[in-house]
């Protein structure tokens, strides 16, 4: 009976890794159902963008209030996730407190870990409040509904509660220490729960030693939960923005790709003795229809998405009431390929669903009202690029559908036919220079 | 004024010379009425500053640019590949260009096709002209003239072209005054992405009018583009606003050519 929590703890948290494995090792492979791109050049200038934008979070800041408030509780998670070493061992052998060897530095820890706890707990309260009680425009637009919404609470509840958690178990542990109980040996210095201790003071040892215990099962078993929440939530940012601003563009905005198919076609169209090269597999749509034809890297740009809304505060067309909002680009990307990765799941690899990305999650009034201005790649905290799905489903409804809207298929035929977007002949470009000023 | 002698590849090539620069003049430069006379200020501040320029003239086409934002490769690579060869033969190294579409085509999409040339935008070179003394502006033109910027996206956003434009402003000794908006955070005119060519999605504003009420909050004399296309968006938005008798729009080369008693 007596090691009966040890047996409990070693389970849950080797339950905890399993599901986790596969819920992640199932994100990875939706993410490479996408096509092949190249983004190992550079490694230097790689780890120091990810230093900066993902770990530095230079980008959070540029909207002061939002951006601070982000940094305490990144910085609460991170730092306070050392006390989780501790309860690990403490909960595998039945050690209370294991690192208390350290001394004074342990004293250090402890009550550092409380400043963040409490500074977390409040910065978190201020984001409840941003989003339920201010109501601030770009957490309520369209894209928004009821899950996005309630799922960004659902995060912040959970971090209040393993910080009150975690405050209260050290609360009733100092009092524990004060009364000399066994077990519970001196350490720790209670900056703030200090606070809460006249509040619990008359309860007897048992209770104290219950609640003790509660908040610590409690703080520990709620992590093990909120690691396996992460995969199905928006909250995976904290995993991937990491590796997706690593693989990040580094290109000039303005540059898109060159479609090489394409290259090939028009080299064969403008000389046709010059060899095609050899054909490798089945030929290539232009552009995309799904998330197969996106790139890796915008499929994962879709499961690192946080839907700030950051992107579309800033898109010209969403800002002018139009359809459009990158936000939803991405979160549409990454709610397709979890789609076709239940698909894959239940039904085996060639399944067709009959869904597409295009149409029945984007429609061509989305993509049309896109100016290309970059200021959503721009803005995004964890460089995400919602610019390059759009202009992929413009390619294959102009390239693969001549779905382009007819202004824009005069304006083709006009380059085609006299050079210009506009019905002017070559002959006559350079009369400029004999106008009249 | 005397006349404008604009030399062409061609002609320069028959003489057996070669120019300094390549003056690529862009769709909208030779086809817009408004942006013909800023084609033809550019051509005149280069002829000013003895600068040996030429333009393709009827050889040059459509960088390709509209095509490919609106998802058409096949067709942009058709006009690059037609470019490349014409640019290439006449063994060009340099490119000046008033379109920031243009520029960012040509500087960033033509390498990989084979297009390899040093790409500037007309601000940078007026920027250079002006600094090693080729150009010179007279103060007292502008004085107690407030003057806003408008940055074209495919400038700044895209290619990080943020100090050449505010430079030459300076230069102009006037009251230069930044929009709420601005740099990075710049307001897109509206005509970018081949918006140019079609009607707005619905929605419950048009973008130039939301961009030009950013500049109107400043109150500028001047707002100042170095985009055809934003030209004719904000043009539009102050005409929009009854403000054409206040507020004037004009590109960065007007402005220097003013101050330069061109």
């Amino acid at each position: 009976m007596q090691y009966l929590p040890n047996v409990l703890f070693a389970v849950l948290l080797a339950v905890t890794a399993v599901l986790f494995a596969k819920q992640a090792s199932k994100i990875r492979r939706n993410i490479l159902l996408g096509r092949d791109l190249d983004r190992s050049d550079n490694p230097k200038l790689r780890w120091k963008t990810m230093f900066m934008v993902a770990l530095g979070q230079s980008k959070m800041v540029k909207r002061p209030v939002a951006g601070l408030l982000h940094i305490v509780v990144y910085a609460g998670f991170v730092i306070i996730n050392i006390e989780v070493i501790e309860i690990l061992i403490d909960g595998l052998f039945s050690t209370h407190r294991v690192l208390l060897f350290m001394g004074a530095f342990y004293d250090f820890l402890i009550g550092s870990f409380e400043i963040l706890a409490i500074l977390v707990l409040v910065a978190c309260l201020i984001f409840l409040i941003r989003r339920n009680v201010l109501k601030i425009k770009r957490f309520w637009s369209r894209e928004m509904t009821s899950w996005p919404r309630s799922d960004a609470n659902l995060i912040l509840i959970t971090e209040v509660l393993l910080m009150s958690a975690f405050l209260l178990m050290n609360a009733s542990d100092s009092i524990l220490q004060e009364r000399m109980v066994e077990h519970f040996s001196k350490a720790g210095a209670f900056p703030i729960s200090s606070f809460f201790v006249p509040l619990f003071d008359g309860m007897s040892t048992d209770s104290l030693i219950f609640m003790e215990r509660f908040c610590w099962w409690f703080h520990i078993v709620g992590i093990f939960a909120f690691i396996n929440y992460l995969p199905i939530s928006k909250h995976f940012h904290i995993i991937l923005a990491f590796p997706n601003v690593y693989y990040s563009n580094l290109e000039k905005l303005g540059r898109f790709s060159n479609i090489g198919a394409v290259t090939n076609e028009v080299k064969l169209m403008m000389d046709p003795t010059a060899t095609p090269p050899p054909a490798d597999g089945a030929p290539q749509t232009f552009g995309a229809k799904d998330i197969q034809d996106l790139t890796w890297k915008s499929i994962m740009d879709g499961y690192t998405c946080t839907e700030c809304g950051r992107c579309s505060a800033v898109c010209p067309a969403n800002q002018t009431g139009k359809l459009l909002s990158p936000r939803k680009i991405m979160m549409d990307v990454r709610d397709r390929a979890e789609e076709v990765g239940k698909n894959i799941d239940k039904h085996g690899k060639d399944f067709n669903d009959g869904k597409m990305l295009v149409n029945d999650y984007i429609t061509a009034e989305e993509l049309w009202a896109c100016t290309t201005c970059n200021a959503c790649t721009d803005a995004c905290p964890v460089n995400n690029d919602p610019l390059a799905v759009i202009v992929e489903l413009r390619r294959y409804l102009v390239m693969e559908k001549s779905e382009a809207p007819k202004e824009l298929n005069n304006m083709f035929t006009n380059i085609e036919n006299n050079g210009a977007p506009w019905q002017f002949p070559m002959s006559d470009r350079l009369n400029w220079a004999k106008e009249e000023q | 004024m005397s006349q404008l002698v604009v030399p062409t590849m061609a002609e320069m090539t028959a003489k057996g010379e070669t120019p300094e620069v390549l003056f690529w003049v862009g769709c909208s430069g030779s086809f817009d009425d408004r942006a013909k006379k800023i084609t033809r200020t550019m051509a005149q501040l280069l002829t000013k500053a003895k600068v040996k320029f030429a333009v393709l003239g009827t050889e040059e086409a459509c960088t390709g640019d509209p095509a490919k934002r609106a998802g058409n490769e096949f067709l942009f690579q058709m006009q690059a590949f037609t470019n490349i060869q014409v640019l290439n033969a006449y063994n060009v190294k340099k490119v000046v260009t008033t379109c920031p579409h243009c520029f960012n085509t040509l500087k960033n999409e033509y390498p990989e096709l084979g297009g390899n040339y040093e790409v500037m935008h007309h601000t940078e070179l007026l920027q250079i002209l002006l600094n090693d003394g080729r150009l010179s502006v007279a103060g007292g033109k502008f004085k107690g003239k407030k003057i806003t910027y408008h940055d074209a996206c495919y400038l700044g956003r895209a290619n990080d072209v943020y100090e050449a434009p505010r430079d030459l402003i300076a230069k102009l000794d006037s009251e230069f005054v930044e929009m709420k908006r601005s740099r990075a955070k710049g307001l897109c005119c509206g005509a970018g992405g081949a918006q140019m060519w079609k009607e707005p999605e619905k929605g419950n504003k048009d973008i130039n009018i939301e961009r030009t009420e950013d500049a109107l909050e400043v109150s500028p004399d001047i707002i100042a583009t170095g985009c055809p296309y934003c030209n004719t968006m904000l043009t539009d938005g102050v005409k929009n606003k009854n403000k054409e008798g206040q507020v004037k729009v004009f590109d960065l080369a007007e402005l220097v050519a003013q101050a330069s008693d061109l």
